[in-house]
C-alpha cells in the first residue's frame, strides 16, 4: 500500500497548488490546484479570458504568481506560445537552418526532424525563411522546433491558431503521434472539443478557477459545457 | 604615421558599428545611438577645453545621461523615448555653453586627424572586445527579437542581455564621436544595417555584409577626405548612402 503511493508520487512531473495570478489589478488565476503525471495528453480549455494562456505561462515560469509550481527536478520543457506568427520571423534574415541552429543541433538532425512533421527537404528547405512557409508548414516547423531537443514536457498554446481545418486536424495528429512515441506529457490548450475528446487522457476547464478535471469523456458533460461555457454547446460526441 | 593610424581607427569602428548595427537594426533601435552621440557632447566639450580624450569625456557624458533619464523614469510616468529627448538635447545645450567654437567641427562631425597611437589602440581593444561580447548574446537577442517567450525556450535572460548590449551601444557610440562626431552617430550604425538587410537572405550574410560595409566605406570615406580636404565623417556617411541606394536595385525578398 505505501509502496502503491510512493509509485504514485513518482508518476507526478508538474504539481500545482494554490495557484493565483494576478496581472495589473485583476486577479486571472484564483486558487488553482492539480497534479499532472508523467506521460498525461492534458488539454485545457475554457472560455476566452479564462487564464488558460496565463496559467502555461505561469507554469513556464515566465509570469509572477503566488502559489506552488513544482516541476520535477531536471525536467525539460518546451513552450510554443500562442499567435506566433510569419510577420515575427519577417523583420529578421533568417534561414530555418540558423533558426535551428539555435538550439545547437546538428543539420541531419534538423533535417530528420522536419520529415518527421511532414516538411520535405525539396527548394532548399533548410535555406528558406520561416516567413516563406505557408500558415500550414510554419505551423509544423515549429512544432519540429519544440521538439528537437527532446523535451520531456510540451506546453501548448493553440497551436493551430490560423490554419484551415484540413491542417489544424494533421498538426494535432502529428503531436498525438509524438505523445505516443515519445512518451511526452503534454499541457495543451485548445478550443476543439473533438481533440479534447480524441487524444486527451485528462481534461482540465478552467474559469478562473478549477472548474472541473478529469478524464474528458467522464466529465464533460453538456451540462458542465454548458456550465463552462455560458451557453448551450451543442456536442455530439463521437466514437473514435 | 597619422593616416596609418586613421586607417586602422576607422576601419575598426566602421566593422564594429556595422555589426552592432545589424542588432540594432533588428531590434527597431538603430535610431537609439542619435540620442546617445548627442548625449555625448557636454563631455567632449569638456574634454576639448580641459584638453583630455574626447573618448572618455563622451563616455562619461553618455553614462550620466543614461543615469539621468533613468532616475527621470522613475519619478515620472512619461515615456522613455520622451525623456530621451529631453535629455539628449538639453544636454547639447549644454554643451554648447563651454564648447570653444574652434572645436565646434570637430565635436560635431568628427576628426580622423586628430586621432592618435593611444586612441588607435583603445578603439582595437574596445571594438576587440565588444565584438566577442555581442558574438556570444547575438543568437539570443536575435531570437528575443523574433520572440521573447520562444528565447525563454533556451533560458536567455532577455534582461541581462539587453543591459550588456545597451552598454555596448554606449561604448561604440562614444567612440564613433572621434570620427563621425556626435551629429552622425546613428548613421554609422544604421545604414550598414539596413544596406545588409537589402542584400542578404540569411543571418550569416546579414552580419558579414554589415560589418564589410561598414568597414569599406570607412576607408573609401577616408580616402576621399583626404583627397579633398573635406572632413571625414561626412564623407564616410555619404559613402554609405550611394552603397545604400545601390543597395536598393538589388533587394532580397
Amino acid at each position: 500500500m505505501i509502496k502503491n503511493k510512493k509509485d504514485e508520487k513518482d508518476k507526478i512531473i508538474l504539481n500545482v497548488e494554490d495557484l493565483n495570478v494576478i496581472l495589473g489589478n485583476e486577479r486571472i488565476i484564483e486558487n488553482l490546484s492539480f497534479k499532472v503525471k508523467k506521460g498525461e495528453f492534458l488539454t485545457i480549455i475554457g472560455p476566452n479570458g479564462s487564464g488558460k494562456t496565463t496559467l502555461l505561462r505561469a507554469l513556464f515560469g515566465i509570469l509572477p504568481y503566488e502559489g506552488k509550481v513544482e516541476w520535477r527536478k531536471n525536467v525539460k520543457i518546451s513552450y510554443l506560445p500562442q499567435r506566433l506568427s510569419k510577420k515575427d520571423f519577417s523583420y529578421v534574415p533568417i534561414s530555418i537552418k540558423e533558426f535551428f541552429k539555435f538550439k545547437n543541433v546538428l543539420d541531419e538532425d534538423i533535417l530528420n526532424m522536419l520529415n518527421s512533421v511532414g516538411l520535405e527537404n525539396s527548394n532548399n528547405l533548410l535555406d528558406m525563411n520561416p516567413d516563406e512557409l505557408s500558415g500550414g508548414q510554419f505551423q509544423r516547423m515549429l512544432v519540429a522546433w519544440s521538439l528537437i531537443d527532446n523535451p520531456d514536457v510540451l506546453l501548448f498554446d493553440e497551436p493551430t491558431t490560423g490554419i484551415d481545418i484540413g491542417g489544424e486536424k494533421t498538426i494535432y495528429e502529428l503531436l498525438y503521434k509524438f505523445w505516443k512515441d515519445r512518451n511526452l506529457t503534454i499541457l495543451l490548450i485548445t478550443h476543439d472539443l473533438n481533440i479534447v475528446f480524441a487524444y486527451s487522457t485528462n481534461c482540465l476547464c478552467l474559469h478562473k478557477e478549477k472548474k472541473c478535471y478529469g478524464p474528458p469523456k467522464e466529465i464533460l458533460t453538456p451540462e458542465r459545457l454548458q456550465e463552462i461555457y455560458g451557453t448551450k454547446i451543442k456536442f455530439y460526441k463521437h466514437t473514435h | 604615421m597619422q593616416f596609418i593610424l586613421s586607417v586602422i581607427t576607422v576601419v575598426f569602428i566602421g566593422g564594429i558599428a556595422g555589426y552592432l548595427g545589424s542588432l540594432m537594426l533588428t531590434k527597431r533601435m538603430a535610431l537609439v545611438a542619435g540620442p546617445i552621440g548627442h548625449l555625448a557632447l557636454p563631455g567632449v566639450a569638456l574634454a576639448l577645453v580641459y584638453n583630455f580624450n574626447i573618448f572618455f569625456g563622451a563616455l562619461f557624458s553618455i553614462g550620466v545621461g543614461a543615469l539621468i533619464i533613468w532616475l527621470f523614469s522613475l519619478r515620472s510616468k512619461i515615456p522613455m523615448e520622451a525623456l530621451t529627448a529631453i535629455v539628449f538635447a538639453s544636454g547639447v545645450a549644454l554643451g554648447f555653453l563651454f564648447l570653444p567654437l574652434s572645436h565646434a567641427e570637430e565635436a560635431l562631425i568628427g576628426d580622423v586627424n586628430q586621432i592618435t597611437m593611444f586612441d588607435t589602440v583603445l578603439t582595437v581593444f574596445l571594438s576587440l572586445t565588444v565584438f566577442f561580447v555581442i558574438k556570444k548574446i547575438y543568437n539570443n537577442l536575435i531570437l528575443s527579437e523574433i520572440s521573447e517567450e520562444l528565447a525563454a525556450n533556451l533560458n536567455v535572460d532577455v534582461k541581462r542581455y539587453n543591459l550588456i548590449y545597451l552598454v555596448t551601444i554606449a561604448v561604440i557610440a562614444a567612440m564613433e564621436v572621434k570620427i563621425v562626431g556626435i551629429l552622425l552617430t546613428a548613421a554609422l550604425v544604421a545604414i550598414p544595417a539596413a544596406i545588409s538587410r537589402n542584400l542578404s537572405k540569411n543571418l550569416n550574410q546579414y552580419v558579414y555584409i554589415a560589418i564589410f560595409s561598414g568597414i569599406i566605406s570607412s576607408i573609401i570615406g577616408l580616402f576621399l577626405s583626404k583627397i579633398t580636404g573635406i572632413p571625414t565623417g561626412p564623407l564616410i556617411i555619404l559613402t554609405l548612402f550611394v552603397f545604400f541606394l545601390i543597395s536598393l536595385i538589388f533587394v532580397k525578398k
